[in-house]
C-alpha cells in the first residue's frame, strides 16, 4: 500500500540537511530505484539507506511501495492528498503551539490576579 | 476532555485550521484569557519564545528578536539538527495593542502577510492567525511542503528543485 506521511515544513527542512539525502531526492527525480539500488548506488549498507529513505518518507518528499521483496522509492506527489496532509501537519504543530501557549496564558492570568493591584 | 463552551457556540477550545481561498489560510483557536493577556504573550518576545516552537517537531528557537511596534522588525532563527540553521525574517506592517499584529515573512520572495486578531468573546480571547499569500501559486507550493518552501540557505536546493518540481 502506498503511504503518504506529508510534511511540516520543519521536517522537510532536517530531511534536506543531508547530503546523501540530497542526492537520492535527485537520483529519484531521474527515476524511481528500490531501496537496494540506492544503497548500492551511494556505496552504503542497506540499512544505513532505510533510515535515510524513512527520513524522507516522513517529510513526504518521497513514497515508498513494498512489491513482492523489493521496496520501490519515488518521488512524493503533490496534490490534493498532499494539501489535506499539509494541513493537518500545520495544525499538529499550532495545536502543539496553543496547547504551550494556553500554559503560560494561565501563569499570566494567575500572576495578574495575584499581583498587587495596579501599582 | 472537551470543556463546554456554553454561550459561543463557534468558539472551541480546539485548534481549527482552513484554506479559506486560494491565497488565504486561516487558524483559530479559543483562549481562556481576555485579548491583553494573549497580546502580551504574542508581543514579549521572552514570553513568545517560549511556546512557538513547541517540542517534538525537530526544532528549536536558537534567537528571537521582536520589536513588535508598527514598522518594527522581527528575525528568528531555529535549528532543525546538526548544523543547519534557518531564519524567518520580517516586519510590522501594523500594531494595535491587544487588537491586532500585521507582519510580513520576508524570507522568500513570495512571503505571506500574516494578520493575527484578538477578538473578546466574553472574558476569552478567539485567536485568528490569517495569512495571506500574494498568489494562488504561492500558497500552493507553501503547501506542497517540499523543498519549493524551504530557505534559501541550502544552496544546493536551486539544482534540486526543478527534479522535484515534475
Amino acid at each position: 500500500m502506498v503511504q503518504y506521511v506529508m510534511p511540516s515544513l520543519d521536517l522537510s527542512f532536517a530531511a534536506l540537511s543531508d547530503t546523501t539525502r540530497r542526492g537520492v531526492l535527485e537520483q529519484l527525480g531521474r527515476a524511481d530505484a528500490s531501496i537496494t539500488g540506492l544503497a548500492g548506488k551511494f556505496h552504503m549498507t542497506l540499512t544505513g539507506m532505510k533510515k535515510h529513505v524513512a527520513v524522507l518518507e516522513r517529510a513526504g518528499l518521497v513514497v515508498t511501495e513494498k512489491v513482492g521483496r523489493v521496496r520501490t522509492c519515488r518521488l512524493g506527489r503533490h496534490g490534493l492528498e498532499a494539501e489535506a496532509e499539509w494541513i493537518e501537519a500545520h495544525r499538529k504543530l499550532f495545536e502543539a503551539r496553543f496547547d504551550a501557549l494556553d500554559k503560560i496564558i494561565l501563569e499570566m492570568k494567575q500572576e495578574e490576579e495575584d499581583g498587587p493591584a495596579n501599582a | 476532555m472537551d470543556q463546554q463552551t456554553r454561550s459561543h457556540p463557534v468558539a472551541q477550545n480546539r485548534t481549527a485550521v482552513e484554506r479559506k481561498s486560494d491565497r488565504e489560510l486561516v487558524v483559530t483557536r479559543l483562549f481562556d484569557a481576555p485579548p491583553h493577556v494573549v497580546f502580551r504573550a504574542w508581543a514579549e518576545p521572552e514570553l513568545f519564545r517560549r511556546w512557538w516552537s513547541p517540542e517534538g517537531f525537530g526544532i528549536t528557537l536558537l534567537s528571537c528578536e521582536m520589536d513588535v511596534r508598527t514598522g518594527g522588525k522581527y528575525r528568528l532563527e531555529f535549528a532543525a539538527g546538526g548544523t543547519d540553521t534557518m531564519a524567518f525574517h520580517g516586519k510590522y506592517l501594523a500594531v494595535a495593542p491587544d487588537e491586532r499584529i500585521v507582519w510580513t515573512n520576508e524570507e522568500e520572495d513570495e512571503g505571506a502577510v500574516t494578520t493575527i486578531t484578538f477578538e473578546e468573546q466574553g472574558g476569552k480571547t478567539l485567536l485568528t492567525f490569517h495569512e495571506l499569500y500574494p498568489s494562488k501559486e504561492a500558497l500552493d507550493e507553501a503547501m506542497a511542503g517540499s523543498a519549493a518552501a524551504l530557505p534559501m540557505q541550502l544552496d544546493q536546493l536551486d539544482e534540486l528543485l526543478p527534479t522535484i518540481g515534475e
